[in-house]
């Protein structure tokens, strides 16, 4: 057993493309290795800055010998037939085969031997292969005639041992050696290397490189840790950050950097944004306190001769200029109260087909009005937070930075309230901002003199700032910030209600609007981030803090889209039979309502539209054509839609959590639109399932269904309803008594705990049928010789799979 | 870096072209017409197209109208320099010869971080782009490295290295100064001292307020077409004169700038306006690689 070390040597890899780079190289190569039949026992990637590679260790030195043998004709058989065997088998001649007798007569067998090939052969002929087909997300070309190159930047030395030898190969006009170079400053090298441990050893002792991502990540982290406590102050850690620095030196040296503490009055968000979008450095705060502290961690690459005095320091003149920058925005921003924001939301286009995004956020503040009661929200409080949310997009800080949309949307609501609450000045209005002033040294924000009527007339969602209590100005200024969560998978899920009334509206009127126009997630593709956008929903509403059926709310959302037309007629979104209609006097059939007709309180109107209009219906974009008209989903495939695009997603969400597919089929077939309802049912028949209950269930289930299945096949008739009383009340055999019995006790049970939502306690009265099912199965003949007799138990059988689907529908579980 | 041994401006310029003219570049002046970038000289753009190897290096007075704070801003101006080199083919150790050249301007790489991040360059007017890095020298960009893959629209036969050195920001860290004005231009002490701000202060007040205020937008308009159309009738030629009709885009390019310094282009008229400029560059090319492979041919 030996080890194969394999490193590509070149200019700086984009540190955001190492990781997966070093997936695919061991995905790759360990792709041809295993097709050339061998195996291994350990595969280790790296990747830095400069270099790319991989050790695998237990590799044999070759393939296995491979005898196969294969029939051909009979012994008898014309020449020909034995000639064209001969070929396939790529044999020349009968020598290399056998004969073999069976019932038939005899028959020749081929024997292809196929030697095993040498390990080192099959590197030799893989990685250049690898190299060639290798998928960077970017790459250039670099040479010229043989010596060109496809690579992500400029290659400079393979190196390839195997078993302590040379591999022989070429690739890029690049000839496979046993040399590597180290760190630039530290230890060029060249240094020449027998195998993975003296490859470590030398580069990390000579060279200065640690070739590991994961080793680079650790002295990071343990680094910057360290060089802050040692000043009694504590890293801000971002893993996310942390990994993209391990990517940009192969000698990290963590230095702490003074930060001009002028800069301490801007919000921490901004600080730290800058500082890691821009610079790459960790934020740091005082242990304890909120807010930063006014110095930050560089990792250079190097360990410079005055302990980085000068890299911090230069690094501290680049943070200021930046600095200035984000004060530069920040102060401009201030100058426009959030509520004249939200005025120049016209100008910004959520997409083309579905308006600006002041569009939006009338269809969203009206949703969030409408959830607002459901989730235990004030609907003004709601609907003005919803009003606000996206304000901050016209800000230049969300304009330089799109990551603290929200977050800065935040700061200016708390301003703009501030502003309205002090008339007088600045009195003293505590700043939202938690910026490192904890000892009261630091500086605050600028008083808020010369704002005074600033603040714009209260918003259309009625509420003045001057009238809004501290508490509901946080509520509003945190939906502003929070609605967009949850961003991803691990990202916290609101639970203000507030904001979980803007969440949630904002969402579905993504999801609803994207279905509208047909611009479904498809595959890999999904460039308006609509699952996530399902997800969030998923989250929140199994966050516990709210709960609701989903349909309703869709179609909520669908009337918030067409209701410009209603409002305004000709303008934006029509509503439409999908056959007969006559929008502008144009032909295609009869109208079914003229906009005049409807009554004026909107209320009313949600009610006709809700109460059948909608069947059947479609919107679509004003300049519609016929042809387009007839691509538009209607109102009511938007909500099935849609809902088992949720049903999908909650699918995948719960995957982690091991409820299985079909479980969670079973439970949806029941076409419930409470997710909250549908997990936690799935969650106890899944529970169910696994005990000797549950399985014997499904089993006794299935063969009812089956038998029903089948009868009901051969004589074409449906065994559907309850056996006759008098079977009921006297069934010959004791088995069927006992499970008439037990399906009585069991059903009323079933039906009160799901009554209850007490799901554990519904499969508890399930699994009193269990033992009667198995009795009955073992003794009475289903199928009996008396037709009426067969036909109640048929039917007894019917009820038996009716009781269980009432829970969940057992047909869709596997096994 | 000491303040008192750094290099002043111009002599971080001499110290650059000598560098890079014994590392066979032919040093070349700046080219005579308005540019937004060192790299639209033809040296560059044109250069980098065709069968021919080619190294030059030169300093190339950069206009960004839109950039322009009335002498203002510490670090924005609507005039400034960069240097730039360009080798074609690449030779394999381009970033050693790069580092070399931090070392002749005086950087201690011992002291100082540098690192190539990744930064790939694109420029959709002339349909140009490549891969790179930025060069952070302690956290500060003070160069562009690409390796150009695409000019005019069109792949490049030889792969070209590309050194932009920004030089003000270059001299700022050097020098150690925070103010692009207070930049110390000839090294000369007293009344001989000269800053940059001596000599560049007033072109920028005044640019910024004829490039903001002043510009003859009808003029430019007129301008831009009569540019656009010699452009197009000397590519038109039997035989085109690509040099010439590449001033003419150039020209072109630059009243646009103006123009749109100005706010007198709407959204939708900008990318019209781009558009008609990556048109002119892209016949440019097509004309001058026609032109370069007939000399080159002819020569072999």
């Amino acid at each position: 057993m030996s080890e194969l070390l394999f490193e590509i040597f070149c200019e700086e890899i984009p540190a955001r493309m190492q990781a997966r780079a070093e997936a695919d190289l061991a995905r790759l190569l360990g792709d041809r290795l295993k097709a050339a039949g061998l195996g291994w026992k350990t595969l280790t990637t790296f990747a830095g800055p400069r270099r790319l590679g991989l050790a695998i260790t237990g590799l044999p030195l070759k393939t296995e010998d491979v005898r196969e043998e294969r029939k051909g004709p009979r012994t008898d058989a014309p020449e020909k037939a034995v000639q064209g065997f001969l070929r396939g088998a790529g044999l020349d001649s009968l020598d290399g085969c056998e004969t073999r007798d069976d019932k038939k007569g005899q028959f020749w067998v081929a024997i292809i031997e196929k030697p095993g090939r040498a390990t080192v052969d099959v590197v030799a002929e893989a990685i250049p292969a690898v190299m060639k087909e290798f998928p960077w997300p970017k790459s250039m070309k670099f040479g010229e005639g043989e010596k060109l190159q496809r690579w992500v930047r400029p290659v400079h030395r393979l190196l390839c041992l195997f078993d302590g030898a040379v591999v022989p190969f070429e690739v890029f006009g690049i000839v496979a050696s046993n040399i590597t170079e180290g760190h630039r400053r530290h230890g060029p090298g060249p240094f020449e290397i027998r195998d993975f441990a003296h490859y470590t050893q030398v580069l990390r002792e000579q060279g200065h490189v640690v070739q590991q991502r994961e080793a680079r990540e650790a002295i990071i982290l343990e680094g910057a840790r360290k060089v802050c406590q040692d000043a009694g102050l504590e890293l801000v850690e971002d893993a996310g950050l942390l990994h993209e620095v391990a990517g940009l030196a192969e000698w990290p040296v963590p230095l702490l950097g003074k930060m001009d503490p002028d800069f301490l009055d801007l919000p921490p968000e901004v600080i730290t944004l800058t500082m890691k979008t821009h610079q790459k450095y960790f934020a740091v705060r005082k242990p304890g306190e909120e807010g930063l502290a006014a110095h930050f961690v560089v990792v250079a690459n190097q360990a410079a001769p005055d302990g980085g005095k000068a890299i911090a320091a230069g690094n501290a003149r680049v943070l200021s200029a930046r600095l200035s920058d984000a004060r530069h925005f920040w102060d401009n921003d201030r100058k426009t109260p959030l509520d004249e924001m939200v005025k120049e939301l016209g100008k910004v286009t959520f997409h083309e087909k579905l308006g600006s995004v002041a569009d939006k956020v009338e269809r969203v503040a009206a949703l969030a009005r409408e959830l607002a009661p459901i989730v235990g929200a004030d609907p003004d409080l709601a609907e003005k937070a919803a009003r606000l949310a996206k304000a901050d997009l016209v800000s230049e800080m969300v304009y330089e930075f799109p990551e603290l949309q929200g977050a800065m949307g935040r700061y200016y609501a708390l301003d703009q309230w501030r502003a309205a609450q002090a008339p007088s000045g600045p009195s003293g209005a505590t700043s939202p901002m938690n910026g490192g002033g904890q000892n009261g040294d630091a500086p605050r924000l600028p008083p808020l003199a010369g704002e005074v009527g600033r603040a714009g007339p209260g918003s259309k969602g009625g509420l003045d700032w001057a009238t809004l209590c501290e508490a509901d100005a946080y509520a509003v200024a945190d939906a502003c910030r929070d609605h967009y969560k949850p961003q991803g998978p691990t990202d916290d899920v609101p639970t203000a209600p507030v904001t979980i009334a803007v969440a949630l509206a904002d969402k579905l009127d993504t999801l609803v609007g994207f279905w509208a126009i047909d611009e479904k997630p498809t595959g890999s593709k999904d460039p308006f981030a609509l699952r996530r956008a399902a997800l969030g929903v998923i989250r929140i509403l199994l966050g516990g803090k709210a709960r609701m059926p989903l349909a309703p709310e869709i179609k909520q959302a669908v009337w918030e889209l067409v209701r410009p037309n209603f409002d305004e007629p000709g303008k934006n979104w029509r509503f439409h039979d999908r056959c007969k209609h006559v929008p502008d006097g144009r032909e295609l059939g009869e109208p079914i309502a003229a906009e005049g007709q409807m009554d004026s309180s909107s209320h009313r109107r949600m009610g006709r539209f809700q109460g059948g209009l909608m069947e059947g219906h479609q919107i679509f974009k004003e300049d519609w054509t016929a042809a387009c008209l007839a691509d538009r989903p209607s109102c009511d495939e938007i909500i099935a839609d849609l809902l088992a695009f949720f049903a999908d997603r909650l699918k995948v969400h719960l995957r982690d959590e091991g409820i299985r597919h079909d479980v969670l089929d079973a439970v949806f077939a029941l076409g419930d639109d409470d997710l909250v309802r549908v997990t936690n049912k799935a969650r106890a028949l899944q529970a169910f399932l696994d005990t000797d209950d549950g399985a014997a269930l499904l089993a006794g289930f299935n063969r009812a269904a089956n038998i029903l299945k089948s009868e009901e096949k051969k004589s074409g008739e449906t065994f559907d309803g309850a056996p006759d009383a008098a079977y009921l009340a006297g069934a010959p055999e004791a088995p069927e008594q006992a499970l008439i019995a037990a399906l009585e006790a069991a059903r009323p049970k079933a039906d009160a705990a799901l009554a209850a939502e007490d799901f554990t306690a519904a499969m508890a009265a399930l699994a009193l049928l269990r033992a009667p099912i198995d009795a009955f199965f073992e003794t009475v003949t289903v199928n009996a010789d008396e037709p009426a007799l067969r036909r109640n138990r048929l039917l007894l059988l019917s009820d038996i799979r009716a009781a269980i689907c009432a829970v969940a529908d057992f047909n869709r579980i596997d096994g | 870096m000491a303040a008192d041994k750094a290099p002043s401006f111009q002599d971080l310029i001499l110290r650059l072209q000598h560098y890079w003219a014994s590392h066979g570049c032919a040093i070349l002046q700046p080219y005579d017409v308005e540019v937004g970038a060192g790299t639209l000289h033809p040296a560059t753009t044109l250069r980098s197209l065709g069968p021919r190897p080619w190294n030059a290096a030169y300093v190339q007075p950069s206009r960004r109208p839109g950039d322009g704070r009335y002498g203002e801003n510490p670090n924005r101006l609507q005039h400034y320099y960069q240097f730039q080199v360009l080798l074609k083919p690449c030779p394999d150790n381009l970033q050693e010869l790069y580092l070399g050249s931090l070392d002749a301007i005086g950087i201690d790489r011992d002291l100082h971080d540098v690192r190539f991040v990744e930064d790939d360059w694109e420029n959709p007017t002339v349909g140009a782009w490549g891969l790179g890095w930025e060069v952070w020298c302690d956290g500060m960009e003070v160069s562009q490295f690409t390796y150009f893959q695409q000019v005019g629209g069109q792949d490049v036969d030889l792969v070209s290295g590309e050194l932009t050195y920004g030089l003000e920001r270059l001299a700022m860290y050097v020098q150690g100064v925070d103010n692009v004005y207070d930049l110390d231009f000839n090294g000369a002490k007293g009344a001989d001292a000269l800053s940059y701000g001596d000599i560049f202060q007033e072109a920028e007040r005044q640019f910024s307020a004829f490039n903001f205020e002043h510009a003859d937008v009808d003029m430019l308009t007129r301008w831009f077409e009569d540019a656009a159309g010699q452009c197009k009738a000397l590519l038109a030629l039997e035989k085109p004169l690509p040099l010439p009709a590449y001033d003419f885009c150039l020209k072109a390019s630059h009243i646009f700038n103006l123009v749109d310094a100005r706010g007198a282009i709407s959204v939708a008229e900008r990318a019209s306006w781009i558009g008609r400029v990556r048109e002119l560059a892209k016949g440019c090319a097509d004309a001058w690689v026609a032109s370069e492979r007939v000399l080159f041919e002819g020569a072999a």
